[in-house]
């Protein structure tokens, strides 16, 4: 447990003392502090390319009233800075009146143990596996030509003081383990990637072998993509397939739903809440309460207990993700979704874990249906337009399917749709709903967290595939 | 406000200090100090108001051929003492490795020179409220116009990068940007379009006025979009897109794909990559140039290079590490380009776009969709039809695909390069692409 004042000139009563001045003319705000340690370690082109610790402290001071957010982080957590802080924040919001919520709900619910995974795996165990991975995935033969495998843990202590000397605190472990192999036959070269992590220790991902697995897993991609022909393009008939390629619904619904665009009308979802968004039988849900995930919080960043919020429910829309402005502003609750990449950041309404749940259909059901169109399996990432609603993945693992059977694997390509409508797009559900690997990370307004997504197979009557095969 | 270079060297010299005392036998150092300031404004009032104020110290030692690295942001003494003994402990059981070494001493920037890279004005919230009051303003004239958001803001840096063969160099920089958000709406359908600019000086920031003019006619123009079918055609990239034709190029010459064999453009030194008429260049000594240095992140001098000339691969991005894997010295480009550029082409835009009758004009790109290994690239599109020199109707949630490699040797250039950012590029046009729509 991180002790914010041990070493400044500064104590906890007079933190919280300018604290409750700083904010007695607001709506809400608070002192956040933060001591964030983390870890690289990379294995690259046969050598240790880097070894890499970071250690990072700070507070980011926030007062809000009515719409306006008025923020000042630093490193200094000193009794000048934070009065310096706190002048800043007064004069900022001189001319308005608030009036302070003191009600944030208490949780004793832990999603995750308090362990540091830095300390908990000795270094040289980590080179150790970093080198198995390399001669594991080289013992494959001479087609492999490159592996890069690298270790990223961190552990995060926060704490925040709210007006009235309120203090939250939570300690979150998180851990991710990546494999990345190039092959090369016949002049062609392909990549494989895959990872796994969340909020537990290396070990838990890494025991008994299990590493094989991702590397098994980067080569199978990558070998898979050296047969792969040129992807088609246009609109066709696309099957999803169960885990990670839910990052469709983190992007073409997940980001339409986030509070702060519904209350400033710029998401395309703005006025649909009530209605018919998804073809029946589609429930979307956003948890950030599942043990030990990528995007679980015990509380989010401004102490507010996660729950799991459902978004839409047999087709419709029931919910959006809130922070506390956004929630106090639409007049509804926070949703525990307010979240922030570190103290150097504003908090905005995030996703955690968002999932689709499973229906009943069989992926066999969903490709033997379909004339002409692609199977996607696996993706490297995505974009959405909020306000237009177009959204875009890349395929990395891509199928063709003619005649109901699954064909050539297929180029990396693009697809393309809009979000408001592509879920009334999806005619089938599968019944194999499962959790990704735990290695994503989403950016919004500059700002990365780690989330998590989920959804069982579904099929998806029109998207286009931007290949470049006419 | 922002510390001076007689405190940042103090630490600097703590640290390589400190490393050599606990058995170091060569140590980099960076301690930066930065000073931000944002306002944002949203439908005319106030929305964010941030100051940030950060520290950072960036140490690398190395023990013979062993490396490793700490970041911190706590610049206390006690705390650096700590680190630096971390930092030593995973040296010595981190596997060595023949190519790690500081740069070579004669490639070590030597003087200084002053490129007006800091502009110690100082913008006061007040006034940085005034001008995204007159920005907004303009951008919400249309009625067409139902949400406009704003931003300003003012960053002072100041840095000093010393290594233990003697380098010590580090000066301020400043950067001013403003932004608009505008979006449209018609029908009960949205759009939403931007403009930004960024000086190092605060008297070249554009006017308020034109950030906001410019943001709501883009949006306004993009109202009403219509899909259109799959076919191959040439297709025209804005400026403000353009750039990232560079990008990959950067990212596909930089030491470090060449030496893993993970470009496209492997093997491709001295061949024939672009047409015979491009030429591109990385210029770090430009006047208030936002990508310019006086050193690289490694301290080596950096100065003009011709990365293409007539067409033909002339250079990588070299930096000490991959330098020496490739039996090349650094050419001053640790942490990449500096001043990127295509030198102008010789049709004007209007010539361009009336050089056959019918294009695709792309405006924004969506999606990561450009691979580096194979060359493929694919994403998510958006911009206008252009039919007989003239822009017709705008076309939305297509898709534009091709392989660099084809890519770049079909390129032409207009002339109508500006720097506006560090990298820049005039419009251009790739002759053929497959766009996937309907």
């Amino acid at each position: 447990m991180s002790n914010f004042f041990k070493e400044t000139d500064i104590d906890t009563s007079q933190a919280e003392a300018i604290v409750t001045e700083t904010l007695k003319n607001c709506d809400d705000g608070e002192l956040y502090l933060e001591n964030h340690k983390s870890e690289s370690i990379v294995l690259d082109d046969n050598k240790i390319k880097s070894s890499t610790y970071n250690s990072d402290q700070g507070y980011g001071f926030r007062a809000v009233t009515g719409e306006v957010v008025a923020y000042s982080h630093s490193n200094d957590i000193s009794k000048e800075s934070l009065r310096k802080s706190s002048e800043n924040l007064k004069d900022t919001l001189k001319s308005k009146k608030g009036t302070y919520n003191h009600e944030i709900p208490k949780t004793n619910s832990k999603y995750y143990e308090n362990i540091n995974p830095i300390e908990s795996k000795t270094f040289d165990s980590k080179i150790d596996l970093l080198n198995s991975v390399n001669n594991y995935l080289r013992s494959k033969g001479s087609i492999v030509n490159q592996v890069t495998a690298n270790f990223l843990g961190e552990h995060k202590s926060i704490e925040i003081i709210r007006s009235d000397n309120q203090v939250l605190k939570d300690e979150r472990p998180l851990v991710r383990f990546n494999v990345s192999v190039v092959l090369e036959k016949d002049g062609k070269k392909e990549t494989g990637v895959y990872g796994v992590g969340g909020r537990q220790s290396y070990d838990d991902y890494l025991k008994d072998g299990s590493w094989k697995d991702v590397c098994d897993e980067a080569f199978r991609i990558a070998n898979v993509n050296l047969e792969s022909k040129p992807a088609p393009a246009g609109e066709m008939k696309v099957v999803l397939g169960p885990g990670w390629p839910a990052i469709l619904i983190h992007e073409a619904i997940g980001h339409g739903l986030e509070g702060d665009f519904n209350r400033k009308k710029t998401s395309a979802f703005h006025n649909l809440m009530g209605q018919q968004v998804a073809s029946e039988g589609v429930t979307i849900v956003d948890d950030g309460t599942l043990h030990q995930r990528r995007g679980s919080l015990t509380i989010d960043d401004e102490g507010t207990p996660t729950e799991n919020t459902v978004l839409i429910e047999n087709g419709i829309l029931k919910n959006y993700m809130q922070d506390r402005l956004n929630a106090r502003l639409m007049g509804t609750k926070s949703t525990g979704s307010g979240r922030r990449e570190s103290y150097k950041h504003v908090v905005l309404p995030r996703m955690r874990n968002t999932m689709m749940l499973s229906g009943k259909y069989s992926q066999d059901e969903m490709i033997s249906s379909v004339d002409k169109g692609i199977f996607a399996v696996s993706f490297g990432g995505g974009q959405v337009d909020i306000t237009s609603g177009k959204f875009v993945f890349n395929c990395t693992e891509a199928y063709e399917i003619n005649n109901g059977k699954i064909g050539s694997p297929i180029k990396g390509a693009t697809l393309i749709g809009d979000g408001p409508s592509i879920l009334k797009e999806v005619s089938l559900v599968g019944n194999d709903m499962k959790l990704d690997p735990g290695i994503g990370t989403c950016g919004k307004a500059g700002q990365g967290v780690p989330v998590g997504v989920a959804q069982p197979s579904i099929l998806i009557n029109k998207m286009t595939v931007g290949g470049t095969k006419l | 406000m922002i510390r001076d270079q007689e405190f940042l060297k103090d630490i600097a010299s703590y640290c390589i200090e400190n490393s050599k005392k606990l058995g170091a036998t060569d140590v980099g150092v960076k301690v930066i100090h930065s000073v931000s300031e944002n306002v944002s404004f949203r439908n005319k009032k106030l929305d964010v108001s941030n100051r940030a104020d950060s520290f950072a110290v960036n140490l690398t030692t190395y023990i013979e051929k062993k490396k490793s690295s700490i970041n911190s942001s706590d610049l206390s003494k006690s705390n650096l003492e700590k680190l630096i003994e971390r930092c030593i402990d995973a040296t010595k059981i981190t596997p060595s490795d023949e190519n790690n070494s500081l740069p070579d001493k004669d490639l070590m920037s030597k003087e200084i020179r002053d490129l007006n890279l800091y502009d110690e004005t100082h913008y006061p919230n007040d006034k940085k409220i005034e001008f995204l009051k007159k920005v907004e303003e303009t951008a919400s004239k249309d009625e067409k116009i139902v949400n406009t958001e704003a931003g300003f803001t003012e960053n002072k840096k100041n840095f000093i990068l010393a290594n233990s063969n003697g380098f010590l160099g580090g000066y301020k920089t400043s950067n001013f940007s403003s932004s608009c958000v505008a979006v449209s709406r018609i029908n009960g359908a949205m759009e939403r379009d931007y403009e930004f600019g960024s000086t190092r000086f605060l008297q070249d920031m554009m006017k308020p006025d034109e950030i906001g003019n410019i943001a709501a006619d883009k949006a306004i123009k993009k109202l009403g979009p219509k899909k259109i079918k799959s076919e191959k055609i040439g297709v025209i990239f804005d400026k403000r897109i353009s750039k990232g034709i560079l990008s990959t190029l950067a990212s596909a010459i930089s030491a470090s794909a060449i030496a893993r064999g993970t470009s496209f453009l492997k093997d491709q030194i001295n061949s024939e990559v672009f047409p015979n008429s491009i030429n591109i260049i990385d210029d770090p000594k430009i006047e208030k140039g936002l990508g310019s240095q006086n050193f690289d992140s490694e301290g080596v001098e950096t100065n003009s290079l011709k990365l293409v000339e007539n067409g033909i691969l002339k250079n990588y991005l070299i930096d000490t590490y991959y330098g020496k894997k490739l039996n090349l010295k650094s050419n001053g480009r640790s942490g990449g380009t500096t001043n990127l550029y295509f030198e102008n082409g010789t049709l004007s835009f209007k010539d361009l776009l009336n050089s056959e009758k019918k294009f695709l004009y792309i405006t924004e790109t969506i999606g990561h969709g450009g691979n580096i290994i194979t060359g493929d690239y694919s994403v998510g599109a958006s911009g206008f039809m252009v039919e007989d020199g003239e822009l017709t109707y705008p076309v939305s949630e297509i898709t534009i695909a091709g392989n660099f490699k084809e890519m770049f040797k079909n390129i032409t250039l207009a002339n109508d390069l500006e720097m506006k950012y560090s990298t820049n590029a005039p419009t251009l046009l790739i002759n053929q692409m497959t766009v996937a729509g309907k």
